[in-house]
């Protein structure tokens, strides 16, 4: 038990750097990745991770491989990236959706050509698949500060954040500002990305965001509870993906957000009305 | 376990660790008041931003009476005009249905009476003059029940601008909550989310977010529209309870017999005035007639 489950953590300080990176990203993904949901807004999440590459990509270009460049510069697009769609859907009789789809395909393709050109393909799977296993104290230290900066903003604003999401208008008739929040949210929606981004390459940074935040979503009704969920859910992927990688030697961004989906999974089929439990539980009353 | 502990530790170690938290308490006494004060001060400023200085005194920024006053104001509504012409009061304390043939721009006005919408010409006079002084309840609301919210939560967020974007509802805003609940009649449902309730109990639940909202002025878009006669009934009451307390309601109706029985005062509107008064002087068949042929006419 010990030997599988824990000895890999005390055994190898790259095992250990790397949990501790998924469970401060878990700490975001939880509640970021629920709003996201609640806002209907997760194919805006989706595009977002991809309008994280050409920043990234030009960070990569300008200084080589540093994380930290890579970074800021990949929250940089991305943040424009989220303005320029925005900006579209305002001016032109497109919807939302159009537009951040076209912004999406737009950047995946800019970035991965500015990789390319400048850097091998190796490179370039590096920034969509990441590099969970090389986190070090500094991308760790980043991910941190990152995961602070947005918890904190949680913190403050969470009330109104919350009620822009579902009543608007009634926001709008009570409380002075709220053309800030939508701002706000997909500023931190960008980061709380570019942190994921950081362990797990753009590709694969929506998972840990929107899976457990999904699965909790399928068993908590409140949403404190759902929130508090899928932060122990997303930890829970974490832990057994990078575990899953050691044993069955596979590559360990995908499989932390392939323990993710098996966790979403089951809490598909262990809910709503068609679930086995409800199953066993009509059987149990009837007589 | 610590005693044992600190009694193997020399006496020397013991007094210095004393002497180092004894100091360390002086400092965060000395500190922590102005941290404390620099933490007030934060957090008043960013809620001056955020609420606008808005009803921060509570009482005092809340007026006793609430009028509306049009002035030929005029909205346009794609290419044609919506309203034309419109001037005439809402007087504070009184209670106005709003009535008139489909598209005679009844929703327009009222949007116009919130500020929600600006007029093309003329002017609209509001007392006190800042439009969220006025509660607005639209015909459709924009609210996604899907939201899990418990729909005593929901109400609390009516007391939204006494405790301001950045606190939290306190228990005093939970007991209003469910009085509120109480007198809409869904002190049941205090504790299921928004979106188990049916369509009249929605409405139920919006009007007793109102109650909370505790405004002197309120605008209704079709209030008793597809929901069960008891509900209807049971928020007319509510409306009638409003009116005694003096706010200003405008309603915009229907059901013309519910105006007659109910509402003192009468706005027919067919893209412009066609009468406003007093319900039974205002609510004849010929004004009514009038109206269907103007908007014929246009």
């Amino acid at each position: 038990m010990y030997q599988t489950l824990i000895a890999p953590f005390d055994n190898f300080s790259f095992m250990r750097m790397a949990l501790v990176g998924v469970l401060a990203l878990a700490l975001i993904n939880g509640p970021i990745g629920l709003m996201l949901l609640m806002r209907r807004m997760t194919l805006v999440g989706n595009v977002l991770s991809h309008a994280v590459v050409p920043g990234a990509a030009l960070g990569f270009v300008m200084v080589g491989p540093s994380m930290a460049v890579m970074g800021l510069t990949g929250f940089l697009s991305g943040v424009v990236v989220a303005i320029l769609a925005g900006v579209a859907t305002q001016l032109t009789p497109l919807r939302q959706d159009v537009n951040f789809v076209a912004f999406y395909l737009l950047s995946l393709t800019a970035g991965s050509l500015l990789v390319l050109a400048f850097g091998s393909n190796v490179d370039l799977m590096r920034v969509f698949f990441g590099t969970v296993l090389a986190i070090d104290l500094g991308v760790l230290a980043m991910i941190a500060a990152i995961a602070t900066v947005v918890l904190v903003g949680l913190a403050v604003f969470y009330r109104p954040l919350l009620v822009d999401g579902f009543d608007p208008r009634f926001l709008g008739s009570v409380a002075g500002r709220t053309d800030v929040y939508a701002g706000m949210f997909m500023a931190m929606v960008v980061a709380t990305l570019v942190a994921n981004f950081l362990a797990l390459g753009t590709l694969l940074a929506v998972g840990p965001l929107l899976l457990p935040a999904a699965a909790a979503r399928c068993w908590a009704t409140r949403l404190g509870a759902a929130m508090a969920l899928s932060v122990l859910l997303g930890a829970l992927g974490g832990y057994g993906g990078l575990l899953m990688s050691l044993h069955a030697n596979m590559p360990s961004g995908p499989s932390i957000v392939l323990a993710d989906g098996i966790i979403f999974v089951i809490a598909l089929a262990a809910s709503g009305r068609w679930s086995v439990m409800s199953r066993f539980k009509a059987r149990g009353i009837s007589p | 376990m610590s005693e044992r502990h600190s009694r193997q530790l020399p006496e020397s170690v013991g007094a210095a660790l004393r002497g180092v938290s004894s100091a360390g308490a002086a400092l965060w006494t000395s500190v922590e008041p102005r941290i404390r004060q620099w933490g007030a001060k934060a957090r008043t400023r960013l809620r001056h931003y955020l609420d606008e200085g808005y009803a921060l005194d509570g009482e005092a920024a809340r007026p006793a009476a609430a009028s509306i006053t049009f002035e030929g104001a005029t909205a346009i509504f794609g290419d044609a005009p919506a309203l034309r012409d419109i001037s005439g009061t809402f007087a504070a304390g009184s209670m106005s249905a709003v009535v008139g043939p489909n598209g005679a721009g009844k929703s327009t006005l009222l949007k116009l009476a919130a500020g929600l919408l600006q007029p093309r010409a003329g002017m609209i006079r509001r007392e006190p003059a800042d439009p969220r002084a006025i509660a607005f309840l639209p015909q459709r609301s924009e609210i996604d029940t899907a939201f899990p919210i418990t729909a005593l939560d929901f109400v609390a967020l009516g007391a939204w601008r006494r405790y301001g974007s950045l606190a939290t509802p306190n228990d005093d805003t939970r007991d209003s909550a469910r009085q509120a609940l109480a007198v809409v009649g869904l002190s049941d449902a205090a504790m299921r989310p928004i979106g188990e309730l049916s369509i009249g109990n929605l409405q139920r639940l919006l009007f007793a977010r109102l109650l909370l909202l505790d405004t002197r002025c309120l605008l209704l878009d079709e209030p008793f529209a597809a929901i069960d006669q008891a509900t209807a009934d049971d928020l007319l009451a509510v409306l009638r309870r409003w009116h005694g307390e003096g706010r200003t309601i405008v309603a915009v109706l229907h059901d013309l017999d519910q105006a007659r029985e109910a509402f003192p005062e009468c706005l027919v509107l067919a893209r412009r005035v066609m009468a406003w008064g007093p319900t039974r002087c205002v609510l004849t068949e010929q004004t009514l007639r009038d109206a269907r042929q103007a908007m014929q006419g246009n």
